[in-house]
């Protein structure tokens, strides 16, 4: 008999095959890991209720696009088990982070580890930006900040229909610059969409660099009260945070957990890069060697046997 | 002529009131759009979502995700201009049976650059998995309720509203072209408000010997481009195509792809805006402005036959006028 797997350990697991991912191909989105491996890990082990995924363990290629003429086109909802009732619905609105996203449903035992291996190969459906075919995705959440109107578009409709499950949504800080994110928030809070939450990554880092030097965006939390949310702040890295977070009341309005998160988290060796986390390549083969090193090292794990380019 | 009162608000309340997964959405332009009876009546099926279209086209993508098939209602510019991004990854990409109503197409209203949605078809039509529909009188203001709700994606629809004439007594069944003549001169492609000045356009043509094949479209995707072929073929003259819309982009340009794909040689001439924003004023005069009225399509039946017909404006008749401010009128936006 297995014990229950720890969130703890899964984020930690996610963290190792990121890093290893990254290492084997010359670079990869190693910050989300690090700031969004709680969260996840969280999310799927403890959070959501989900069932068994009702997808192949080794994703199938890309099927093509929807069409009338494509009547066989799934989503990768699949992978976070059925649509019923009962059941929770989960949106990855930064689509960026579907590396990690990607690392979770292994971790988690919903997909093989050789899904990885697809990840950003042509003809793929494992894409290096989450797509609606793409492995535990439902939306295509590429464009930033469309994340939150359509879960809650999606929740206002299950709780007219007395679905018990909730939708949840996945963000990032930086969505907080679209003024859409701030449209669904308000249209969330006037219609008392309650089964409605979210968990937000405040890594304080976009693109660009750092957002108080690309566009500061002030006081979240005080923000999204006022626009009618209910806001918990947190750890992102703690998960007794998170949990109590997620267990706060929010009868009628949407619940934001904001949870703050270090970019660097578990791989420090990265600061050295800082700001410039979205997407870490490699300056040299010297780099590479290095960071493989450290990392490896701060992870608990040999360093990644690469192979020559 | 017959002049109908708001169809469309009379023909969304019954057929909503039958479908409970259809759903009533605006955007603070509720009167404007004719639904204020139905949301006063219906409101547990009606959702406003304020000023704020690129939330409204997202969470629609969400209601369609969860099985309802909201009904968008706001003016036609605002339903793709702005939240163009959303209607793309929310709506069309993963086909959500959303209907956007978008009222005020072209130069139906007085409002200007802002409120007139000049290049809707254009965009419209150029978007995967988008079907594209145009009501040109009364009754395809009715039947366009129901007919839009049968299609397996999402539909964008230009609607008229306040007083409309009634010109057709059987309803709009997308993708059937209404013939309305069968001449053998000169072929008339009209769509939507340009109909109603072609038919008086006609009348006159008739008189002074040009016979004229007028086709009525109401279905701008899928476009039925063998049949505009089969019809150009069959008229001596060439072709004119008439417009509430730029000339790019929008019916002219589809009919000449059409011909140009078949490999059919036949003059062509595009009445529309041509590559310029239209400014606010009355229809009639913003129709005789950009040469949108029965005036510019007999000229450009002209040029088309080379011949002149001798018919002057006074001959074209009374030309409708609408009192933008009448009690039939909501209100002039």
């Amino acid at each position: 008999m297995r014990n229950a797997p720890r969130s703890e350990d899964i984020a930690l697991a996610i963290r190792r095959r990121v890093f290893e991912h990254a290492m084997r191909n010359n670079g990869g989105y190693l910050s989300q890991a690090c700031s969004a491996a709680e969260q996840l890990a969280f999310l799927y082990n403890e959070a959501l209720t989900l069932g068994p995924s009702t997808m192949p363990m080794i994703p199938p290629p890309f099927g093509g696009v929807p069409s009338a003429q494509n009547p066989d086109y799934v989503t990768g909802a699949g992978y976070n088990g059925p649509a019923a009732p009962e059941y929770d619905r989960l949106f990855i609105a930064p689509a960026h982070y579907a590396l990690v996203a990607y690392a979770c449903l292994i971790e988690v035992g919903r997909m093989a580890p050789e899904g990885l291996e697809m990840f950003n190969q042509d003809g793929s459906s494992v894409e290096m930006i989450g797509a609606e075919h793409s492995p535990g995705m439902e939306v295509h959440n590429g464009t930033l900040g469309i994340g939150l109107s359509t879960a809650a578009g999606l929740a206002w409709g299950r709780k007219r229909r007395g679905e018990p499950g909730e939708v949840c949504v996945f963000m990032s800080d930086g969505e907080v610059q679209e003024g859409q994110t701030w449209e669904a928030v308000q249209a969330a809070a006037h219609h008392e969409i309650g089964n409605l939450w979210a968990l937000m990554d405040v890594n304080r880092q976009q693109c660009d660099g750092a957002m108080d030097d690309v566009m500061k965006v002030g006081d979240i939390a005080t923000k999204l009260r006022n626009f009618g949310a209910v806001v918990a702040e947190v750890d992102a890295h703690d998960l007794n945070a998170l949990r109590q977070a997620k267990a706060m009341p929010h009868e009628g309005q949407p619940l934001i957990i904001l949870a703050h998160s270090s970019p660097t988290k578990g791989m420090e060796f990265l600061m050295r890069r800082f700001p410039r986390l979205h997407y870490v390549r490699f300056k040299s083969a010297e780099e590479r060697a290095e960071m493989n090193v450290a990392i490896a090292q701060e992870l608990g794990i040999d360093p990644i046997v690469l192979e020559d380019h | 002529m017959e002049m109908v009162n708001r169809p469309y608000a009379s023909a969304f309340e019954a057929y909503a009131v039958q479908h409970p997964e259809v759903l009533c959405l605006s955007a603070d332009l509720t009167s404007s759009c004719e639904i204020d009876g139905f949301r006063d009546r219906h409101p547990d099926q009606f959702l406003s979502l304020g000023m704020a279209e690129q939330n409204m086209l997202s969470f629609a993508g969400g209601l369609g995700l969860a099985g309802f098939r909201p009904f968008i209602h706001s003016f036609g510019v605002f339903l793709y201009r702005r939240p163009y991004d959303q209607l793309m990854a929310s709506i069309a990409y993963p086909r959500r049976k959303v209907r956007l109503m978008g009222f005020l197409p072209g130069i139906t209203t007085p409002g200007g650059m802002t409120h007139q949605a000049i290049e809707d078809i254009s965009v419209m039509r150029t978007i995967p998995n988008m079907t594209v529909l145009e009501a040109g009188d009364a009754t395809e203001v009715e039947s366009i309720v129901a007919e839009a709700d049968t299609v397996d994606g999402p539909v964008y629809c230009r609607i008229l509203r306040g007083a409309v004439p009634r010109l057709f007594d059987s309803p709009l069944r997308i993708g059937q072209m209404r013939v309305l003549a069968e001449g053998d001169d000169v072929l008339v492609v009209t769509a939507g408000i340009t109909t109603e000045e072609a038919m008086r356009a006609r009348a006159a043509l008739d008189a002074a010997g040009v016979a004229v094949r007028h086709l009525h479209l109401n279905t701008l995707k899928p476009f039925d481009a063998a049949q505009i072929v089969e019809h150009a073929a069959s008229v001596r003259h060439g072709v004119v195509t008439l417009e509430n819309h730029l000339v790019a982009g929008g019916i002219g340009s589809m009919v000449a792809e059409a011909l140009a794909e078949a490999g059919l040689a036949r003059k062509l001439v595009r009445l529309g805006l041509r590559d310029t924003y239209a400014h606010g004023g009355s229809r009639p005069y913003l129709m005789r402005y950009y040469g949108l009225d029965a005036l510019s399509l007999v000229r450009a039946v002209e040029r088309v036959t080379g011949q002149e017909t001798g018919i002057t404006e006074e001959a074209l008749g009374a030309v409708r006028v609408d009192a933008v401010h009448s009690a039939v009128k909501a209100e002039a936006l």
